[in-house]
C-alpha cells in the first residue's frame, strides 16, 4: 500500500462512508453547476471580479484592517486583535468570564475550529454548544467536521440517531426530520439559557464596519436574539473594502456552497442592538484573529488568502471525494485545505507537506472557485518548498543513483544489461515504493536496450 | 507591543516587498445580474420556499385552517390591519420569552424586500422583536410593496445605518442528514409575506 498518509486514510475507510462523502459532495457540485450557469450568462467574469476585490484588499489589509477596526469602534463595538490562538482563546474567555458568563451558544466558524474554541471554553468552565446541526452532532459525538459546509458529510442517518439515542434525546429514530426536530427542541432551551453569543463572520466591510453572517438553519440568528453578549471570532483576511462590494460576494457565496442563490439568512450586524429593539446583545465584541495569517500574507501563496470557504473545490475534487475532509488531518480540507493547512502549520510545515502532493493537478478546484484562487499553481509552489526545506517525501526514490549511472555511457549500457535480473528477481527484494505500485500493476518484462540495439541495426543497414 | 499593533506590522511587514499591489477592480452593478430581467417578488417568494399573502383576510383563513390561531402581532401594524388579522385570531401585543413555544406564529413589519430572490428584509428599528419573527413556526412578514427592491445589488446599496439588518430567504432550513432538505431547523417552517400598502411608519411606533 501507498504510504502518502492520504492514501492510506482513505484506504482505511469504510465502503459506507466512501459513499456518503462522494455522493454528498458530487449532489453539491451538480446543484453548483446548475445555480451559476443557470443564472449567469458569464459567471467567470463575475469570479474574476471578486478574486480581483480580493486580492486588492489583501494587498492593502494594512488599511482596510484599521479602517474596519475603526469604524467598527465607532459603531459601539470593542475590537480585539488575536496575534495567534492562545491569545484568542484567552482574550474571549475574558470576555465571558468578565460577564459572569457560564453559558454560551456557538454557531458554526471555522475558526473556533482553528483554535479550539468550544474545548478551550469548556476547560474554564464555560458551557459553549454549538447550534449548527452539523456542528452540534460532531460535538456530541466528540468527531471533526470533515466539510466546510457540510461539517457531517461522512456521516449517515443511522449514526447520527444513534448518537442521539445515546445522549437521550429519544428512542432511536434515523427519519432526517425527527432529528431535526429533536436538535430543535434541545438548542431552543439552550439558546434560552445562554449568556452570551459567539459567532464568525463571512465577511467584514470596512467602509461600515458591518460584519456579514450567512446561515441556513437560523441558529445564528438564534444566539444572537437570545442573548446579551455577542462574540465575533474572525481571520483578518475576511475584510473588504465597501458594502458595494457584498453585491458580488453574496451573489456568488450561496450558489457556490450550496446552490442557493442566497443562503435563507443574511445578517449585517454593525453593533449592539438598536433603540427599542428587546432582543439581542447590549454588548458586542470582534476578535481579530492572525494565526499564522500574516506569514501566509508575506509569502508565495498569499492569494490563498482570498478563500470565502464555500467549500465548491472541495466537492469537484477527486482526491477530496474518494479520501474525505478527515483524510487531511487539519480543519480546513480539501484543495483549499491541501494549500491552507501546511502553511498555517507554522513550525509544523513538515507533519502537512504531503498534502499539496495529494493531487493531479487537474485545476477543477480553480474552475469552481467564486474568486479564482489558482490552487494548483500554489500546490506546485508548496510541494517545491516542501523539496527546499528538505521534507522527506515517502515513496519517491533518490535520483542520485540513477544520474550518476546516466551520465557514464559504460555504466549505463552495463546497467541497462544487467537490469534483466529484475525478471527474476523476488519482489520482496523490490524497494517498497515499487511493491506497492506492483499491488495494483503488472509489471513488463525488461526491455532494456532493445532501442540502442535496434538502432545499430538500422545505421548498419543505412551504411551497408 | 499588543496583539493589534503587532499584527498591523506584520501585515505592512509583509506587504513592503511586493512590486506592486492588485489594484480595485472597475466594475458595474450589471455584472452581477442575473440572466432574467423581470423579477417577480411573489414568484421569487414561492421559489424560495415562502407563502405570500395579499389580504389580511386570506392569511387568517390559511392560520384557522392549520388550527394555528394563537400568536403574536406587532402592536405597531396598522390598526385597520390588525383588526382584520384579529377577526378568527387571538393576537398578542407583548412577547413573554417563558411562554415563548406557546406562539404559534408572530407577524412583524418588514423593512423592505428584494423581488430577485424573494427576500424579505428585517431591521431593529421595523421590527418589534427579534425573537417573535424568528422562535414561532410561523413568522408572517408585513411588507410594503413599496418597499421592494429589485436585485441583491440594489439592497445591498441601502443598507442604511440601522445595527441589525437581516435578510430572510425562505423558511429555515438544513440538508446537513444526508442532504435531505429539512425546513425549520431553529426559525420558523413557514416564512409568510402579507403584501399590505396600509403599513404604519416608524414614527407611529409605541416606546417600550
Amino acid at each position: 500500500m501507498s504510504r502518502e498518509p492520504i492514501d492510506q486514510f482513505a484506504a482505511g475507510q469504510t465502503e459506507e462512508r466512501r459513499a456518503s462523502v462522494r455522493l454528498g459532495s458530487k449532489a453539491g457540485h451538480e446543484k453548483r453547476t446548475l445555480a451559476i450557469f443557470g443564472d449567469y450568462a458569464r459567471p467567470d467574469r463575475l469570479r474574476a471580479i471578486a478574486g480581483q476585490i480580493k486580492q486588492h484588499t489583501l494587498d492593502h489589509l494594512d488599511v482596510y484592517l484599521e479602517r474596519a477596526a475603526a469604524r467598527l469602534e465607532a459603531n459601539g463595538a470593542k475590537v480585539h486583535f488575536a496575534a495567534d490562538a492562545d491569545s484568542a482563546r484567552r482574550t474571549i474567555a475574558g470576555i465571558l468570564q468578565r460577564r459572569q458568563a457560564k453559558r454560551a451558544v456557538k454557531a458554526k466558524t471555522m475558526v473556533s475550529e482553528e483554535i479550539e474554541l468550544a474545548r478551550h471554553l469548556e476547560q474554564c468552565g464555560i458551557e459553549c454548544v454549538e447550534t449548527d446541526l452539523g456542528e452540534f452532532v460532531v460535538q456530541v459525538s466528540d468527531d471533526v467536521p470533515s466539510h466546510i459546509v457540510k461539517p457531517i458529510l461522512h456521516k449517515n442517518r443511522r449514526e447520527i440517531a444513534e448518537t442521539f439515542e445515546r445522549i437521550g434525546l429519544g428512542p432511536y429514530d434515523d427519519t432526517p426530520e425527527v432529528i431535526t426536530r429533536r436538535a430543535r427542541v434541545f438548542l431552543r432551551r439552550k439558546y434560552l439559557e445562554a449568556d452570551a453569543a459567539i459567532t464568525g463572520a463571512n465577511f467584514v466591510s470596512a467602509d461600515s464596519g458591518r460584519i456579514v453572517l450567512v446561515t441556513n438553519e437560523g441558529n445564528s440568528r438564534f444566539c444572537i436574539a437570545a442573548t446579551r453578549c455577542h462574540v465575533v471570532i474572525v481571520g483578518i483576511e475576511k475584510v473588504i473594502p465597501t458594502e458595494r462590494d457584498l453585491g458580488v460576494f453574496l451573489n456568488l457565496l450561496a450558489r457556490s456552497a450550496t446552490g442557493q442563490q442566497l443562503s435563507v439568512y443574511t445578517e449585517f450586524i454593525s453593533g449592539p442592538r438598536g433603540p427599542g429593539q428587546p432582543d439581542g446583545p447590549d454588548e458586542m465584541h470582534v476578535v481579530f484573529l492572525d494565526n499564522g495569517r500574516t506569514d501566509v500574507l508575506a509569502g508565495d501563496c498569499r492569494e490563498i488568502l482570498r478563500c470565502i470557504r464555500c467549500g465548491a473545490c472541495l466537492n469537484v475534487c477527486p482526491v477530496y471525494r474518494q479520501a474525505s475532509g478527515h483524510a487531511y488531518r487539519s480543519v480546513y480540507p480539501g484543495p483549499v485545505g491541501a494549500v491552507l493547512s501546511p502553511l498555517l502549520a507554522g513550525d509544523r510545515f513538515s507533519e502537512f507537506s504531503d498534502l499539496p502532493r495529494a493531487s493531479s493537478l487537474c485545476g477543477a478546484c480553480h474552475e469552481v472557485c467564486p474568486v479564482d484562487i489558482p490552487i494548483e499553481d500554489l500546490l506546485v509552489r508548496l510541494r517545491n518548498r516542501a523539496k527546499q526545506t528538505g521534507v522527506k517525501s515517502p515513496g519517491t526514490p533518490s535520483m542520485a543513483a540513477w544520474s550518476l549511472i546516466a551520465s557514464e555511457p559504460p555504466a549505463w549500457r552495463a546497467a541497462l544489461a544487467a537490469g534483466r535480473v529484475v525478471d527474476v528477481l523476488p519482489s520482496w527484494l523490490a524497494p517498497a515504493a515499487l511493491r506497492a505500485w506492483r499491488e495494483n500493476h503488472e509489471m513488463p518484462s525488461w526491455r532494456g536496450g532493445a532501442f540502442r540495439t535496434w538502432l545499430a541495426k538500422r545505421r548498419t543497414k543505412r551504411d551497408g | 507591543m499588543d496583539d493589534r499593533q503587532r499584527i498591523l506590522s506584520r501585515v505592512r511587514a509583509a506587504l513592503a516587498p511586493l512590486p506592486s499591489r492588485a489594484a480595485m477592480p472597475a466594475y458595474g452593478d450589471d455584472d452581477g445580474v442575473v440572466r432574467e430581467t423581470a423579477h417577480d417578488f411573489a414568484a421569487a417568494v414561492a421559489r424560495a420556499g415562502g407563502r405570500v399573502f395579499l389580504e389580511p383576510a386570506l392569511l387568517v383563513q390559511w392560520l384557522v385552517g392549520r388550527g394555528d390561531v394563537r400568536g403574536y402581532c406587532d402592536p405597531s401594524v396598522a390598526p385597520e390591519v390588525r383588526l382584520a388579522l384579529s377577526r378568527g385570531l387571538v393576537l398578542e401585543t407583548k412577547l413573554v420569552r417563558r411562554r415563548l413555544d406557546e406562539y404559534r406564529f408572530g407577524i412583524t413589519r418588514a423593512a423592505g424586500a428584494i423581488a430577485e430572490t424573494g427576500t424579505i428584509i428585517l431591521d431593529d428599528a421595523t421590527c418589534s422583536s427579534r425573537l417573535a419573527a424568528l422562535a414561532p413556526w410561523i413568522h408572517v412578514a408585513v411588507v410594503d410593496p413599496d418597499t421592494i427592491r429589485s436585485r441583491v445589488v440594489d439592497a445591498v446599496g441601502a443598507l442604511g445605518t440601522d445595527p441589525y439588518v437581516l435578510w430572510c430567504t425562505g423558511p429555515s432550513k438544513t440538508a446537513d442528514v444526508e442532504g435531505i432538505l429539512i425546513e425549520g431547523v431553529h426559525g420558523p417552517g413557514e416564512q409568510v409575506v402579507l403584501l399590505e400598502r396600509r403599513f404604519a411608519p416608524s414614527s407611529v411606533r409605541p416606546t417600550r
